[in-house]
């Protein structure tokens, strides 16, 4: 028998397609014992289900540090200590 | 409540991906998502002046990207005449010179309802991964949006699948858990 922390890990491969037959056959004989693991299973993969849906999109690492070159060149950014709150000074 | 105060050094890791998203629904074009969510970046900076501390920053960068996403449309239609709606015969379709009356939307179709719910879904799936660990929420980005493969990513963080099953782990638990009020 697996304990929970390995069906947890099944689990989540599992939601990227990247788990084994055997690991997938070990996961359902401890779900079927396993309340609190079922709950989590059923939940991460409504969670997969969520994630595809919202068709998300995001900035590779590298477009990330160009974007913060690009501020961090600019001549322009003002001083830290200019943009707080004037009510706080 | 405390006034809030723009910390720009974090915008990036903290906003870029929010943005974006929002960006890439109103343009439909990756490419220029990214160059107005940078656009928007500047232009905070330069205004950082003008924060009055009353909106979250969040609130005030998203304000700024729809002045920028408006500018953006603003100009594509800037030609006289590009900016009427005009309607024409489906070119090229099978519907070619149907009439227009067998075009109207479906009325029972919630397919536009849906396409809302799913960007307001997206946003708040990234605002939740924006309030994760930065290694956590690098990896989880990686392999959930971006598709890469586990070997890929070991390589390239340098460090090994135990490890990276664990951070997806701990960023699906805490997705869960800032997701489960609204969404599950």
């Amino acid at each position: 028998m697996i304990s929970c922390d390995k069906a947890a890990t099944i689990c989540n491969k599992i939601q990227y397609k990247e788990a084994s037959l055997s690991e997938k056959l070990k996961l359902r004989l401890h779900l079927l014992v396993c309340k609190t693991c079922k709950t989590f299973s059923k939940k991460n993969t409504e969670l997969s289900k969520l994630c595809e849906k919202a068709n998300l999109h995001s900035l590779t690492e590298q477009e990330k540090t160009a974007i913060k070159k690009q501020l961090k060149d600019n001549p322009k950014q003002p001083n830290p200590t200019d943009i707080t709150h004037p009510t706080t000074e | 409540m405390a006034p809030h105060r723009l910390q720009p050094d974090n915008w990036v890791d903290n906003y870029a991906d929010y943005l974006y998203n929002y960006a890439v629904g109103r343009v439909s074009n990756s490419e220029v998502a990214k160059d107005l969510v940078s656009e928007t970046f500047l232009s905070a900076l330069k205004s950082a002046k003008n924060f009055k501390g009353d909106a979250a920053e969040r609130t005030w960068l998203i304000a700024i990207l729809k002045r920028k996403v408006i500018d953006y449309y603003r100009k594509i239609n800037s030609n006289k005449g590009k900016a009427e709606v005009r309607i024409s015969y489906a070119s090229g379709t099978d519907t070619d010179g149907d009439w227009l009356e067998e075009q109207v939307a479906d009325p029972f179709s919630n397919f536009e309802n849906s396409a809302i719910e799913n960007e307001e879904l997206g946003l708040a799936i990234q605002k939740c991964i924006s309030k994760l660990p930065k290694k956590q929420a690098l990896v989880f980005n990686m392999k959930t949006i971006q598709g890469i493969s586990t070997d890929d990513i070991c390589n390239e963080l340098e460090i090994n699948p135990s490890n990276l099953w664990v951070m997806i782990h701990r960023a699906r638990t805490s997705l869960m858990d800032c997701l489960n009020e609204n969404w599950f």
